[in-house]
């Protein structure tokens, strides 16, 4: 991005200098368009990136002197047990949330996908829910599910059903937020379901029914395999958002009942900014950043695999 | 990629149109027999939220009466009232307000003029620049928390606005989105602004911008819907209710006032609200948006 020395007064070399001018303010016109969001990006998430992996090998509350301990921060995850059920509890809710949420989303977009009467409206109502903050949505389920007077333990006793205690008993809170999630967030898979739906040319479907394919033989045959690029992402996508409930958690049950909801980003933040364990938090952090890489380069490599399998 | 979700002129296709790529319908039904599964899916999809109005305009002990009431019998508006007075919940939307506003406006500024620099002008560096953006799209917040916490601590910005705003100035993914759209753009419109003598400032701001609307309206959703919702953030950054968030306040104010459903309520919707009326309003821009999102893996 400097002008190179002034070149000898040769016509070649006056070209060679013409050039170099050229290219240098090319690169200030460059940087004048791309300078501002590099800085900020690579200031606000690359260089505290980096900064995390050095502060995941101290102990430091942040007011005491710092001091280095190496990789006994990521030793001490070995063998620590409220870590362990942080991971259990995060692990039940992917489980939960994940497979059902991508299902019910392939389920509605095909129910979706055609031109009935109302169709708009009832597009309008499944998407609605997706602006939804997470703060509305934990206050909307500690409203429908209070034990007492919840519309949901109300239509239980209507069809004489025992109630429940749902966010106050540690056996359920976990199943309430992961249906409070799917409320708020299946009209996203919903949508990118549509469109790949919208995107299978007409031709395809119109050759198998010349051919004599069923409805369930075109699903199966032709539109399923059309949707595997989306359906691979969209576990991806929810996977990763599930690997780092926090929200929700913080907005409902902050962790309880008997810490049955504790996540393990809700732990990550507890040590970090409650117990002010910055460099235990850290290197908590850099071991979900490995696992998520991990398993999404997993799934990536898996599901070509896959196809290959299928072909 | 185009997705009409514009609610399709009812009455029109019903009577005659069959499900999209399906074989012709077999009429047994008088309507659609999809009505029986989608109709009741709507209404449970969008209960919640009616409910949530609903009980704004109840009392707290009407909301606590069982079998509880569907529609308030005496409506009321204390819940509001009692809103306004206990809590600073219009300070708070004021902060989110301005915490999306500034948001929005840089991220259209500064993502469109890095897009197009990473799609159209060519200088040194604008390869690798460009893979170490993207590649920090991978990186997840919570790694970034606690090192962005100890420097906005060193730089003195916790606990004030702008340590929320900061983080929202630009972004990886939006850079991502409008260089990707610039890419889609003919080149020639461009070279005739060139030739007319404009500055590459000049056919950016006067050629390219405006053919690029779809694309900075989908940018500007998609930093709404982060930046007004956001939570995680905002409850780590901000100490001082007089900077909360209007999420971060109701959050907060449910800690406090557990059993006040009426105002809990009431400032759900003032929360909510704002969000959902806009969906209703640009519902094909959000859809783009989130369409967009699901197709950048």
């Amino acid at each position: 991005m400097t002008t190179s020395a002034p070149a000898p007064t040769r016509p070649l070399g006056a070209r060679v200098r013409r050039r170099a001018v050229g290219a240098s303010r090319r690169a200030a016109t460059g940087w004048l368009f791309v300078g501002p969001s590099t800085l900020v990006i690579l200031g606000l998430s690359l260089f505290p990136a980096g900064w995390a992996f050095y502060l995941a090998q101290l102990k430091w509350n942040g007011f005491s002197p710092a001091r280095g301990v190496g990789f006994r921060n990521y030793e001490r995850m070995v063998d620590d047990p409220d870590l362990a059920s942080a991971a259990l509890h995060t692990l039940f809710f992917t489980l939960l949330y994940v497979p059902t949420s991508v299902f019910l989303g392939l389920g509605i977009a095909l129910a979706l996908n055609r031109r009935i009467r109302f169709i708009g409206l009832y597009r309008t109502a499944i998407f609605v829910p997706f602006v939804a903050s997470a703060a509305a949505t934990g206050i909307l389920a500690n409203y429908l599910f209070d034990p007492q007077f919840g519309f949901v333990n109300n239509a239980l006793r209507r069809v004489g059903l025992p109630a429940q205690r749902f966010l106050e008993d540690p056996n359920q809170a976990m199943t309430v937020i992961a249906l409070m999630s799917l409320w708020a967030s299946l009209g996203f898979t919903v949508v990118v379901y549509l469109a790949a739906l919208q995107d299978i040319p007409r031709d395809l479907v119109e050759a198998a029914v010349v051919d004599g394919a069923n409805r369930w033989q075109v699903f199966r045959h032709v539109v399923l395999p059309q949707l595997t690029p989306v359906t691979v992402f969209t576990t991806i996508w929810q996977l990763i958002g599930s690997l780092q409930l926090f929200d929700l958690v913080y907005t409902t049950t902050r962790g309880g009942p008997v810490e049955s909801t504790k996540t393990i980003v809700y732990y990550l933040w507890e040590q970090a900014f409650k117990q002010l364990n910055f460099g235990y938090g850290s290197a908590v952090a850099y071991v979900l950043f490995a696992a998520t890489m991990v398993i999404t380069l997993g799934m990536i490599v898996y599901s070509r695999f896959a196809k290959v399998q299928a072909f | 990629m185009a997705l009409s979700t514009a609610p399709t002129p009812t009455g029109e296709c019903a009577a005659q149109d069959p499900a999209d790529g399906g074989p012709p319908p077999r009429r047994r039904w008088p309507f659609s027999p999809y009505h029986l599964l989608l109709a009741p899916l709507a209404v449970l999809f969008a209960m919640p939220l009616v409910q949530m109005v609903l009980a704004s305009f109840k009392t707290d002990a009407e909301i606590r009466q069982v079998p509880p009431t569907f529609v308030p019998a005496h409506p009321t508006l204390s819940g509001y009232v009692r809103l306004f007075q206990d809590s600073d919940v219009l300070r708070w939307l004021l902060n989110s307000v301005i915490v999306s506003g500034s948001a929005i406006i840089a991220h259209l500024v500064l993502c469109s003029m890095a897009g197009y620099g990473f799609s159209r002008l060519r200088f040194a560096g604008r390869g690798a620049s460009f893979v170490l953006l993207v590649g920090t799209i991978m990186i997840p917040t919570q790694l970034l928390m606690i090192p962005t916490y100890i420097m906005f601590t060193k730089l003195g910005v916790v606990n004030t606005l702008p340590a929320v705003i900061l983080p929202w100035l630009t972004s990886a993914f939006g850079v991502f989105l409008m260089r990707q759209f610039f890419l889609s753009l003919p080149r020639e419109l461009e070279e005739a602004g060139r030739l007319d003598g404009c500055s590459a400032f000049g056919v950016f701001w006067r050629v390219v911008l405006p053919l690029a609307r779809p694309a900075l309206a989908t940018l500007a959703i998609f930093t709404l819907l982060g930046s007004w919702n956001d939570l995680i953030w905002p409850l780590i950054a901000i100490n001082d209710d007089r900077w909360y968030t209007i999420q971060l306040g109701l959050a907060n104010f449910q800690g406090q006032r557990r059993t006040e459903w009426s105002l809990l309520m009431a400032g759900n919707v003032v929360a909510t609200m704002p969000m959902v009326l806009f969906f209703m309003l640009a519902q094909r821009q959000f859809v783009a948006t989130m369409t967009f999102s699901g197709m950048k893996g």
